[in-house]
């Protein structure tokens, strides 16, 4: 394929130390973003869509708690999710009635107050970090080279070859493991060029005084409500995301592949692909 | 083999990490200090929200057809107090707000005085720091008349709202700065929706700052308060929910 012939001349290390860096800082600031998100979200766990939306209005999404059941409604459909959302007990046996549980929210005890401060203190260091990241990828080339998808990748017969070859749990055309197929290009760059920065924006157009500055923003959302539902919506397929990313982890070989992350690893399968 | 066992490994070094990075977090979220460098975040949030604009903007404002079918009511629904219970058997006719502490010229208004001064009405979001927003129509006197009359000193850089209402056994304030103070859409509102404030809301007389969340729109106010710090205030923190639970004093995201 023409792309690996003008691949950066001898790049030794399968992972740019910038890459490995903001991977470990990124995967943090997900992980503390999320948790302390689902805190906030336990302020208040009804999704509207528009500018407005409080307890008499109508909530698209919303879950629901009691002392004996717990319940997620979506629409119209309920699901029982009595034990996990809505109804669980926390790590001395007593039932809590918050809609996420204590081991999926910073802190695991409910304070509002405290998940803002993680929550907004994370975001300032996962946005500059993403800036960041996404300005040097394009410098150093890591974009241009590592996830640019060439011509012949776009043709639907390469896509779907490499949906077969990932059914089949196949990742890796010959071998050439540093080299990212298709579809992991198409997560990535839609990861980090889409949803990252969805996350930004729709958390910024929640601000009233981001809403002031720059109303444009929340009015691309289409109100304040659906930027939080956007947000929310943005969270889960994050978390979808992560659990594809560790089940290909899995499947391509953990240590390795983890161990690349951190050092750097080595490029192999070289140019024959 | 191996690679089940080091998946095993995996999954309860995952879980053993996800156990102590929360009960770590728990600790972290309890300790003062840590609070603090999370709490750094606020004062960037702050610098760049104010060095953004053009430090009057103006919130969003709506048309009736937009308007809430139903403005929630949140913190204090009823203050209950025999003053305020008698105050609003009256209708409020006897309802005072006091501008004290840095003025050049202290005032008291009565309601009606302050109905009888040039009014602004607008239709804004209120936002919750909870999570859900209401929209409704305000009508209340600019606060930059009532400052112009009392003429600030100086020294001044906060005004402190003190309120009728008391939380858990103490009384609700909150505190602003001047530049909020003097912004257009700052308003002490009586009409909420082209009928007198209801008391769930607020009545007779509730703080607008649009800029900022629901926390800080104080209710049931009976008096404003020039300072030059707010150390001296409550526990110090500049508000209500600032002092008892940690929340931001600046409250524009
Ligand atoms: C990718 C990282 C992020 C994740 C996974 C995340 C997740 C969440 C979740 C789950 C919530 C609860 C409410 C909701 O769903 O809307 C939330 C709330 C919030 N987030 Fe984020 N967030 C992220 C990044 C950000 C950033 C960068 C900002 C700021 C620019 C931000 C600002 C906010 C705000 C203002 C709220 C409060 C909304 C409310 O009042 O309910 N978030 N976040």
């Amino acid at each position: 394929m023409g792309q690996m012939q003008n691949r950066s001349k001898n790049r030794a290390v399968r992972h740019r130390l910038t890459t490995r860096l903001w991977h470990w800082l990124n995967a943090l600031c997900l992980l503390v973003l999320i948790m302390s998100g689902l805190t906030i979200f336990n302020a208040h766990p009804r999704l509207y869509w528009g500018e407005y939306g409080a307890n008499d209005d109508y909530a698209w999404a919303a879950v629901g708690s009691s002392q004996t059941i717990g319940y997620v409604r979506v629409g119209e459909t309920k699901i029982d999710t009595t034990g996990f959302i809505g109804n669980w007990q926390d790590s001395e046996g007593k039932v809590q009635t918050w809609a996420f549980p204590g081991w999926a929210t910073i802190p695991s005890y409910y304070s509002l107050a405290e998940g803002r401060r993680w929550h907004f203190f994370f975001a300032w260091i996962f946005s500059v970090g993403l800036a960041f990241f996404m300005i040097r990828s394009l410098f150093n080339r890591h974009v241009q080279k590592d996830l640019h998808i060439t011509r012949t990748e776009w043709r639907p017969s390469h896509i779907w070859r490499d949906v077969k070859n990932h059914a089949r749990l196949r990742f890796h055309d010959d071998g050439a493991v540093s080299v990212y197929n298709i579809l992991q290009k198409l997560s990535y760059i839609g990861v980090i060029f889409v949803l990252l920065p969805l996350m930004i924006f729709s958390g910024l157009a929640m601000s009233p005084a981001m809403d002031a500055n720059w109303p444009l923003l929340t009015d691309v959302f289409g109100g304040r409500q659906s930027a939080r539902s956007i947000h929310f919506i943005g969270m889960f397929l994050l978390v979808l995301f992560f659990i594809v990313h560790m089940m290909a982890l899995v499947l391509a070989g953990p240590l390795k592949q983890t161990w690349a992350m951190i050092t750097g690893g080595k490029r192999e399968g070289g140019s024959n692909a | 083999m191996r690679k089940l066992l080091t998946r095993r490994s995996l999954i309860t070094g995952a879980a053993l990490g996800a156990g102590g990075l929360l009960s770590g977090c728990d600790a972290l979220s309890r300790s003062p200090a840590f609070q603090n460098i999370l709490g750094s975040a606020e004062d960037a949030n702050f610098l760049v929200q104010r060095a953004l604009g053009d430090r009057m903007e103006l919130a969003s404002e709506y048309t009736i057809a937009d308007l809430s079918p139903k403005f929630r009511a949140n913190g204090t629904r009823d203050p209950g107090t025999p003053d305020y219970t008698a105050s609003a058997a009256q209708g409020f006719a006897d309802w005072q707000l006091r501008l004290t502490g840095l003025f050049a010229k202290p005032q008291i208004f009565s309601l009606a005085a302050l109905q009888s001064m040039p009014q602004r009405t607008q239709i804004t979001r209120h936002d919750c720091v909870e999570g859900w927003s209401a929209i409704g129509q305000w009508t209340g006197v600019p606060l930059k008349l009532l400052l112009d009359l009392a003429q600030l000193q100086d020294k001044a850089k906060f005004l402190v709202f003190h309120c009728a209402d008391r939380l858990g056994g103490r009384p609700y304030y909150e505190s602003i700065d001047l530049l909020d103070a003097f912004h257009p859409q700052t308003i002490m509102a009586h009409r909420l929706n082209g009928e007198a404030v209801p008391v769930e809301n607020g009545a007779p007389l509730r703080l607008r700052v649009e800029r900022q969340l629901g926390y800080k729109h104080a209710k049931y106010v009976t008096g404003i308060e020039a300072v030059a710090t707010l150390d001296n205030i409550g526990s110090g923190k500049g508000g209500y929910w600032e002092d008892v639970a940690n929340y931001e004093w600046y409250a524009g995201i």
